[in-house]
């Protein structure tokens, strides 16, 4: 069991895990023997590093493939196209580590806390199925169950032999965190995993993925549609939508300076406590449209107030903007985009 | 900012309180429970036990000879002295051939369906669970058995290879592995969705070990509950065969063959013709109300 051990083997520097150029499309329905096929573009040519001992958040509407992004990382979904490397260590080619190797050091919670846990198990039996199944002996896996139930808060001796439904929410994800550190991971990816849960539920579970992760040294990709959730946890915020990264930065500049039109429309609709801040007009209309047929050039430009000509033909690239980067093209000098800085000058 | 509100105080160090730990009950537990709870299943399977009990102890009861016939003693009505129920066509204890009758009747309603349920089983969890093409292979293969009306398949297969306990067996088996396979699929299918089997996958186990630890336990339920009707189908079709004699060859005491061989003394003692109707539709019903209180017990969201 000792492989089980994580191994930083590339140093603080090195990214543990980086993704780049990956790409999922689904097809869908129609066309006889897949001729003529749609696909659905879930994630197009998305490329991130997720550095040691950070938390990435990562927002964005339902539907924009944040979910895909999460299953894609930890190959439960086998990417068309793109390449991930696992601290030095390429996935799933020949001269690198396999998908299992993978699953080993990152591992998942999903949201739906009922559906991700299985009901004819007790929990200590959920929780030793993983270190069972990587060949634990049965008395050490219990031993592992009891640590791993202590670490989420609840008390091993009265709750490893219960049923799932016999849960609330809040301890049926605290079973789902647990088990997602049961071989223990250096990356763990939160799938919206607190936003099932009520308000003071979810404040106590936040904190315990922070003491966690203090503890166990992990790496966190948080995914949630709450922007302020993502601003408490988050070093770093990755926004998205239709498949593409738009902005991503430290968590200070999205949330300080936003750059792009999409990421200031999203934060502007933030409900506020506070009667005066709040918005009156919905700062952005109408559904994002069908990924089946995304618009051309950037994909946004069909909602964006400040859409022009080029952003039509050309699509803008994730651009360095000195703290943040930016798929926009105002923020590109020399873009053609009326409101862009003509030449040189970097846009603030 | 929202979330910084004094429930974040109650921090993350103090163990959750858990409710009382009697309350712990397993899934099988809770069906067992729910089953205990309703007479009409509880009556359908004692029904049952008693007619698959007296069938199995047949020999010993101290019966009267089930084979011997006796051109003195034809169609005793029911209640005669020494014949309980009265004789048959050739004078032949009616209450025993009865009793020894259950014994091929059931064996053939069972068997197939056993068989039925591990081939077809076997092949709806694989397509079920694999998907894609090996699903399409599968379940298009059944779907052609499944353009035969039942009736129709076991007659003509049972036909083509001819009349005897084997080949009806068989010709049974094969009419059913298709439903059980579809219905299979459908279920495993189903839980194939859920999260914990991509949790599962996720945590790098085999797939032969996810198919046994988390998905067998939540299909083999569903696919038991739909055998079992089947178990009446396959009494009546076995029955029907043996009826038209393409099954059971006489003289062996079956209740199909026998409602065939009464049919001639329907105007004379047509109570007595009736009785192996009688068997036939008490146990299929048993097991159809059977069925039917398993799937009320087990379907419940745990």
């Amino acid at each position: 069991m000792d492989t089980l051990i994580p191994v930083d083997r590339g140093g603080p520097a090195q990214p543990l895990l980086l993704a780049s150029g990956l790409q999922k499309h689904f097809p869908v329905g129609g066309g006889i023997l897949g001729r003529g096929r749609k696909v659905v573009r879930a994630v197009d040519d998305l490329t991130l590093s997720v550095a040691k001992g950070e938390t990435l958040g990562v927002v964005g509407e339902s539907g924009c493939g944040k979910s895909t992004v999460a299953r894609l990382l930890i190959r439960l979904l086998k990417p068309d196209r793109g390449t991930m490397v696992l601290d030095g260590d390429p996935v799933d080619e020949p001269h690198g580590i396999t998908v299992n190797e993978l699953r080993r050091n990152v591992q998942m919670v999903f949201q739906d806390s009922y559906a991700s846990l299985n009901p004819r198990l007790t929990i200590g039996e959920t929780l030793a199925f993983a270190p069972k199944a990587h060949g634990l002996p049965a008395a050490q896996a219990r031993e592992r169950v009891r640590d791993l139930l202590s670490k989420v808060g609840l008390d091993p001796n009265n709750y490893a032999e219960r049923y799932p439904h016999e849960l609330s929410g809040g301890q049926r994800q605290r079973v789902n965190i647990a088990r997602a550190l049961a071989l223990r991971p250096r990356l763990v990816i939160l799938d919206e995993a607190v936003s099932a849960l009520d308000k003071s539920v979810e404040a106590q579970v936040l904190n315990m993925l922070v003491d966690l992760k203090e503890e166990l040294g992990l790496t966190y990709v948080f995914i949630s549609h709450d922007l302020n959730v993502v601003q408490y946890l988050s070093d770093r915020v990755l926004v998205m939508y239709l498949g593409k990264i738009v902005e991503l930065g430290p968590v200070e500049a999205i949330y300080g300076d936003p750059q792009h039109p999409y990421t200031r429309a999203l934060l502007s609709a933030r409900p506020s406590m506070d009667p005066r801040k709040r918005t009156k007009e919905a700062p952005i209309q109408g559904d994002p449209p069908n990924p089946i047929d995304p618009p051309s050039g950037c994909r946004f430009r069909t909602r964006c107030p400040f859409a022009e000509d080029v952003c039509g033909r050309v699509e803008p690239i994730l651009a360095d903007t000195g703290r943040q980067s930016v798929a926009c093209h105002i923020q590109v000098p020399g873009s053609g985009h009326s409101k862009a800085a003509r030449t040189g000058v970097i846009a603030a | 900012m929202a979330i910084q509100t004094s429930s974040l105080e109650l921090g993350s160090g103090t163990l959750v309180q858990a409710i009382p730990a009697s309350a712990s009950r397993g899934y099988w537990k809770s069906v067992a429970r729910r089953l205990r709870r309703d007479p009409v299943t509880l009556v359908c399977a004692g029904t049952l036990i008693l007619i698959v009990a007296a069938a199995l102890a047949a020999p010993w009861l101290g019966l009267a000879d089930p084979y011997k016939t006796s051109m003195l003693r034809r169609l005793y009505p029911l209640g005669s002295p020494n014949h309980i129920l009265g004789t048959d066509e050739l004078g032949r204890d009616m209450f025993s051939r009865l009793i020894y009758g259950g014994r091929l009747s059931l064996f053939m309603g069972v068997t197939p369906v056993l068989c039925a349920l591990l081939i077809g089983g076997f092949l709806g969890i694989t397509a079920g669970f694999l998907g894609g093409r090996v699903n399409m292979a599968i379940m298009r293969v059944m779907d052609v058995f499944y353009a035969f009306p039942s009736v129709l398949l076991a007659i003509s297969l049972s036909g083509a290879m001819g009349a005897g306990t084997e080949n009806t067996l068989l010709s049974l088996t094969l009419v059913f592995i298709p439903p059980i396979c579809r219905v299979s699929e459908s279920v495993t299918t189903q839980v194939r969705g859920f999260d914990f089997v991509d949790a599962a996958r996720a945590s790098g186990a085999s797939t032969l070990t996810i198919v046994r630890v988390h998905v067998l336990g939540n299909v083999l339920g569903p696919i038991l509950v739909y055998a079992t009707s089947l178990i009446s189908v396959a009494i009546i079709l076995a029955a029907g065969l043996s009826f038209l004699g393409l099954g059971v060859k006489p003289p062996e005491p079956e209740w199909g063959l026998m409602l065939n061989t009464l049919r001639q003394a329907i105007y004379v003692n047509p109570v007595l013709a009736a009785l192996p109707g009688v068997m036939i539709f008490i146990t299929s019903i048993c097991f159809n109300m059977m069925s039917d209180g398993l799937r009320a017990a087990m379907d419940v969201k745990a």
